[in-house]
C-alpha cells in the first residue's frame, strides 16, 4: 500500500487509509467525514440503530492506556456498523510480559483484523503501528499521548457546524491545559483547515507549549480578554496530577482565573456555545451552572461522537 | 611489511598538504612522503589513483556496547564497522553496564580490543562510581589502566558540589574531563527540542536552556577549578556562542558535536521517526546553522559519530519510548565531507575535524602523516555514491536517520600501524 | 446532436401517476430513493394527494458493493417521518435495473419497522435484473446496452428529463 510520505494516512488517491491526525488532512476529507456523520446521526435515532456496512469485519480496540469512555464510543460505533468488536486492554496483559507493541499488533493482525483502534500514552504510537501493519488494515488513532485525538476533534467540529453552520465567521477560544492536550492540538488543526479565522488559546504560561502561535493561534493568558466576543468556548480537561508539580499552585486558583463560570461566559457572544471533551472536573475547569446551562452542548457532543466514529470507520473500511 | 601508496591525493591538514603525493610505509610507520627513500622496495603497492589518502579518522564517541549491551552490538561487530568507516582511533564513553569505573573493566576492554588488531581504543573512564553522580572513581588508577579522560556520559550529577569536586580532583592530576551539558531537571523526561515540532507532535520537550544553564555552570567551574574541560555534543546556537566567548576569554576548553547535529534539525523527526530520537535532541534549523558555522570557525573543534548502535526491539517503539541514538561510525566520513561541501569549505577542512583536531583533544599522537608517524591511514573515494541500507552497514546497529539516503564518499582501505585492516573493492558498484 | 432516443420523462410521470392513482390511498407511505426517486416521489406525493409525509432513503449504508467501491461521497440522510409498522409502502425510484438498490432499500426499511406491504414504482424499467424483483408500477420499459446509463435529471424549473450516458 503506497501512502503519502508527507502525510502517511492518505493513499495515492488522496483518500484516508488511516486516521492518525487531523493535521494536514484536506478540508474536503474533513467535510466528507462530517457530512457522512450527519447521515449516521439519522441512523442513531431509528428503532434499529444499526446498518450492515461493516458486516463480517473485525475491529480491534487496542487500548494501551485505559479509557472506558472512548473505548465504549468506538465499540458502540463499530457495533452499529455491524462489525465484530474485540476489546483489548493491553497494559495489563502482554506488555508486562515484555511483548513489544509490534509483536502484539502482528499477533492480532494474524487473527484477521480489519481495523485497529489505538489508544496509547506515547505520542506517535499509532504512526508506528500504522507503519508496520499489513496494507489492508486500517488504523484509527483514539488518542496518543499529547499528540492527537482526531475523532474528538472531528466531533467537536461537527458540533460547532451543527450549531453555527459555518466556520469562516467564527471566533473560537480553547481554554486550559493546552500543553498536555491532544484534544486541543486536533481542534486547532481542524479549525485552521476548515477556515476558522480566529482561534484563541487561553491558559497560564505553564500550560502553553512553546511556540504554540506557530500552530496559527493567538495566545491569551488573560481569560477575560480571551473570551471577549467569542462564538465558541472549548474547555479542556485539567488532570489532577497537574496540581502535584510546579505547573499550578492549586485547583482553587486555577478555577478562579481559568474556570468557566457564568460571569466569564457572559463576556462571550450571547449565543456562544460551550464544549467540553469530558469527563468534566466540575468546579475546577467548569462551573456546574455552565456545564448544565443552556449554552452547553456537552451532551450533544457525546451523541455526535458516535456518528463521527461510524463515519470514520465506514470511510476507512471503504477506501 | 613495506607498503607504497601510489598516485593518491594526500590530504594531511596538520602538515598543510593537499596534493598528489605517494606514501611509503615500513615497520608500521610512515617513512617517506612524496619521494621513495633510497632502496625502498615495497611488498605491496596500493594504487590510490582518484582517491584520497588521509590520516586514519579519530572518533571521540563510539559505543562498542561492551560490557553489558552485547545484545545490541558486540566489540567485534563495532570494531569491524569502525575500520570500514576509516576510523583508526576511537574513544569509547563509559556508559557500559557496568560503567567503566574500575581499572579491571578498562584493562579487559583494552585487552579485548587490542587482540582484534583493528582501531586503537581509548576508553573514557567514569567520573563517578556507576555514573551515579555521587562518589568519585579512582581516576588515577583508571588512568593507569588506560583511560584518557573522564566523563559522566549522559548521566547527571547529584548536584553541583559533586561536579565541582570531580573537576577539582581531575585538575589535581591534569586529567581532562568531558562533559555533556544538560541540566537534568530542565531536560526532565523530554525527548525532543522544545520548539515548533515538539509542540505540534505533542512530544515532551527539552529546552535549549537545559543546555546553556548546564554549560554556564561548567564554564564557571572550569575557570574556578582549572580543570581541562571538553564539551561534548553541543546542540544549541546559544551554546555555540557561549563556547566562542569562553575561548575568546582564554579558557582552555574544547568542544565537539555529533555528525547528525551538523545536518539535521527537529524538522527531520517528520512523523515520529524514532531514528531521529537523539541525545541531545535535534534542535531548530537556526541551531543547526549555528553549529555548522561554529564548526567552520573553529569554535567547535571536532565532529564525532556519537556512535550508538541500538537494537530494533528498543528502537521500533513510539518516539519517546525508543532508545536514543544513531549508528554512526560508517557515516562519519561521508557526513563530514557533506558538511564541508555544503559549507563551501575545502575537503581538508572536513578531514581536519575528524583527524588531527580530535586527536589533540584525546591527547594522542595521531591524525597526521608526518614521516615517522604511525601508519594509521584511511584511503577513500570521495566521489563514490552509496546508499545507506542495513546491508551496506557493518555495524550491528542499523538505526540511522539516513536510512535509504544516498551519501558520497566511501572507504576503500584502512591501515592501522601499517597493516591493511580493511580493504574493499568499491570500484565495481560505482 | 442526435435526438434524445428516450421517452419524455414528464409524460412518463403523468402515465405513472394515472396507473398508481387507483392503487394508493391517503395512508399509503411513499418512500423516494435518493436522488431521482425523491424528485419523483415529491411529485407523486402531491399529485396523488397522500396525507402521510414523504419518506426518503439513501441506501449507501446498505449497498452490497461497499467492499468493492467503498462509501459514496455525499451520502444523504434517510428520513422516514412516519411509523413504518403495519404501513402500506410504495418505494419510488427513477430507473429499475439490477434490483440491487431496491434490495438495499427494503433492507433499510425493515430497520425502521415491519411494513404491511411494499410495492415498487419506477419511471423506467430497463430490464437486466440480477435479483427476483419487479415493479408494480412502471412508466415505461426501455432497452439499453450494458455500457449505457440512464439517469433522471431535473432542471431549474423542476422539469424532469431522461439522459442517456455511455460509460
Amino acid at each position: 500500500m503506497w501512502l503519502d510520505p508527507a502525510n502517511p494516512q492518505l493513499n495515492k488517491n488522496g483518500e484516508l487509509h488511516h486516521l492518525l491526525s487531523l493535521e494536514g488532512l484536506p478540508a474536503g476529507v474533513l467535510r466528507q467525514i462530517l457530512d457522512t456523520a450527519e447521515s449516521f446521526v439519522g441512523v442513531t435515532q431509528r428503532e434499529v440503530k444499526k446498518v450492515p456496512l461493516l458486516r463480517g469485519k473485525a475491529v480491534f480496540n487496542l487500548f494501551f492506556e485505559p479509557s472506558t469512555r472512548t473505548r465504549t464510543t468506538f465499540e458502540i460505533a463499530a457495533k452499529r456498523l455491524s462489525a465484530d468488536v474485540i476489546n483489548l486492554a493491553i497494559n495489563v496483559s502482554s506488555q508486562s510480559k515484555g511483548e513489544s507493541v509490534l509483536d502484539t499488533v502482528a499477533n492480532l493482525a494474524a487473527m484477521q483484523a480489519d481495523m485497529f483502534i489505538v489508544r496509547h500514552a506515547a505520542s506517535g504510537a499509532p504512526y508506528m503501528i500504522a507503519k508496520h501493519v499489513a496494507p489492508e488494515i486500517h488504523v484509527v488513532n483514539a488518542g496518543d499521548g499529547r499528540h492527537a485525538h482526531p475523532t474528538q476533534g472531528l466531533l467537536d467540529m461537527y458540533t460547532i457546524r451543527h450549531y453555527k453552520g459555518d466556520f469562516t465567521q467564527l471566533r473560537v477560544a480553547i481554554v486550559g491545559d493546552i500543553l498536555h492536550s491532544r484534544v486541543a492540538r486536533s481542534q486547532i488543526h481542524a479549525l485552521t483547515t476548515l477556515g476558522c479565522p480566529e482561534i484563541r488559546v487561553i491558559g497560564p504560561k505553564t500550560l502553553l507549549p512553546s511556540q504554540v502561535d506557530r500552530l496559527g493561534v493567538q495566545v491569551y493568558p488573560d481569560m477575560k480578554r480571551g473570551l471577549k466576543d467569542v462564538d465558541v468556548v472549548m474547555m479542556l480537561r485539567l488532570q489532577n496530577e497537574r496540581m502535584k508539580g510546579a505547573l499550578l499552585p492549586s485547583a482553587q486558583e486555577f478555577y478562579k482565573y481559568y474556570g468557566l463560570t457564568e460571569d466569564k461566559l457572559a463576556l462571550a457572544k450571547p449565543d456562544a456555545i460551550v464544549l467540553h471533551p469530558g469527563p468534566m472536573n466540575r468546579g475546577v475547569e467548569i462551573d456546574s451552572s455552565v456545564a448544565d446551562g443552556k449554552q452547553s452542548v456537552i451532551l450533544p457532543q457525546v451523541t455526535f461522537g458516535i456518528a463521527i466514529r461510524m463515519a470514520v470507520m465506514s470511510i476507512l473500511a471503504g477506501n | 611489511m613495506k607498503i607504497h601508496i601510489k598516485s593518491g591525493r594526500l590530504v594531511d591538514p596538520r602538515n598543510g598538504i593537499d596534493a598528489q603525493r605517494d606514501l611509503y610505509l615500513a615497520a608500521g610507520r610512515v617513512v617517506a612522503v612524496g619521494d621513495a627513500p633510497a632502496g625502498f622496495s615495497a611488498n605491496r603497492v596500493i594504487d590510490a589513483a582518484g582517491k584520497i589518502v588521509c590520516p586514519g579518522l579519530v572518533d571521540l564517541a563510539v559505543r562498542l556496547r561492551e560490557p553489558g549491551y552485547e545484545y545490541m552490538a558486540t566489540l567485534e561487530s563495532e570494531m569491524e564497522a569502525a575500520i570500514a568507516g576509516g576510523i583508526t582511533s576511537l574513544a569509547c564513553p563509559p556508559d557500559t553496564d557496568p560503567a567503566l569505573d574500575e581499572p579491571g573493566l578498562v584493562e579487559m576492554l583494552k585487552f579485548r580490543a587490542k587482540n582484534l588488531n583493528q582501531a586503537h581504543v581509548y576508553p573514557v573512564g567514569a567520573l563517578t562510581v556507576g555514573l551515579k553522580g555521587a562518589r568519585l572513581t579512582e581516576m588515577a588508577e583508571l588512568r593507569d589502566a588506560g583511560c584518557v579522560a573522564f566523563s559522566q556520559a549522559e548521566a547527571p550529577f547529584a548536584d553541583n558540589q559533586v561536579l565541582m569536586h570531580a573537576l577539582e580532583y581531575a585538575a589535581t592530576f591534569g586529567f581532562p574531563v568531558w562533559l555533556r551539558p544538560q541540566d537534568p531537571a530542565l531536560a526532565g523526561s523530554g525527548v525532543a527540542h522544545d520548539g515548533e515540532v515538539a509542540t505540534r507532535l505533542g512530544l515532551p520537550a527539552i529546552p535549549s536552556t537545559a543546555e546553556v544553564i548546564a554549560l554556564s555552570t561548567i564554564l564557571i567551574l572550569a575557570r574556578e577549578t582549572g580543570a581541562r574541560i571538553h564539551i561534548a555534543r553541543l546542540s544549541s546556537a546559544e551554546g555555540v556562542a557561549m563556547v566562542r566567548d569562553a575561548k575568546a576569554r582564554g579558557l582552555p576548553v574544547s568542544c565537539d558535536i555529533g555528525i547528525h547535529h551538523a545536518h539535521l534539525s527537529e524538522m527531520d523527526i517528520a512523523y515520529f521517526d524514532p531514528n531521529c530520537h537523539l541525545s541531545p535532541p535535534l534542535r531548530s534549523l537556526r541551531d543547526r546553522d549555528a553549529l555548522r558555522a561554529g564548526l567552520a570557525d573553529g569554535t567547535i573543534d571536532a565532529l564525532c559519530s556519537d556512535h550508538t548502535p541500538v537494537d530494533e526491539d528498543v528502537k521500533q517503539l513510539p518516539f519517546a519510548e525508543a532508545e536514543a541514538g544513531a549508528t554512526g561510525v560508517e557515516l562519519l566520513l561521508p557526513l563530514a565531507l557533506k558538511w564541508a561541501a555544503e559549507s563551501q569549505l575545502p575537503l581538508a577542512a572536513a578531514i581536519e575535524r575528524i583527524t588531527v583536531r580530535p586527536a589533540a583533544i584525546l591527547g594522542i599522537d595521531a591524525g597526521h602523516l608526518t614521516a615517522g608517524a604511525a601508519a594509521d591511514i584511511c584511503i577513500f573515494d570521495p566521489g563514490h555514491h552509496w546508499r545507506v541500507t542495513p546491508d551496506a552497514l557493518r555495524s550491528q546497529g542499523k538505526n540511522t536517520p539516513y536510512s535509504g539516503f544516498e551519501l558520497c564518499g566511501r572507504v576503500s582501505h584502512t591501515l592501522v600501524g601499517g597493516n591493511i585492516v580493511y580493504e574493499k573493492n568499491i570500484n565495481k558498484n560505482k | 446532436m442526435p435526438a434524445n432516443p428516450l421517452p419524455d420523462a414528464e409524460q412518463l410521470l403523468a402515465s405513472l401517476t394515472d396507473r398508481m392513482r387507483p392503487a394508493v390511498g391517503p395512508d399509503t407511505g411513499l418512500v423516494g430513493i435518493h436522488t431521482g426517486g425523491v424528485w419523483l416521489a415529491e411529485r407523486l406525493h402531491r399529485a396523488l394527494g397522500i396525507k402521510l409525509p414523504l419518506g426518503t432513503l439513501d441506501v449507501s449504508f446498505y449497498r452490497d458493493d461497499f467492499n468493492k467501491k467503498g462509501l459514496r461521497r455525499n451520502v444523504k440522510s434517510s428520513d422516514i417521518p412516519f411509523d413504518v409498522d403495519g404501513c402500506d409502502l410504495v418505494i419510488v425510484d427513477d430507473v429499475l435495473y439490477t434490483g440491487r438498490t431496491i434490495r438495499a432499500a427494503m433492507n433499510e426499511l425493515f430497520d425502521y419497522g415491519r411494513p404491511a406491504r411494499i410495492r415498487l414504482a419506477t419511471l423506467v424499467d430497463r430490464g437486466g435484473r440480477e435479483l427476483p424483483i419487479c415493479a408494480d408500477f412502471a412508466g415505461a420499459t426501455v432497452g439499453a446496452a450494458a455500457d449505457e446509463n440512464i439517469e433522471l435529471a431535473r432542471d431549474a424549473q423542476g422539469l424532469l428529463s431522461l439522459q442517456l450516458n455511455r460509460n
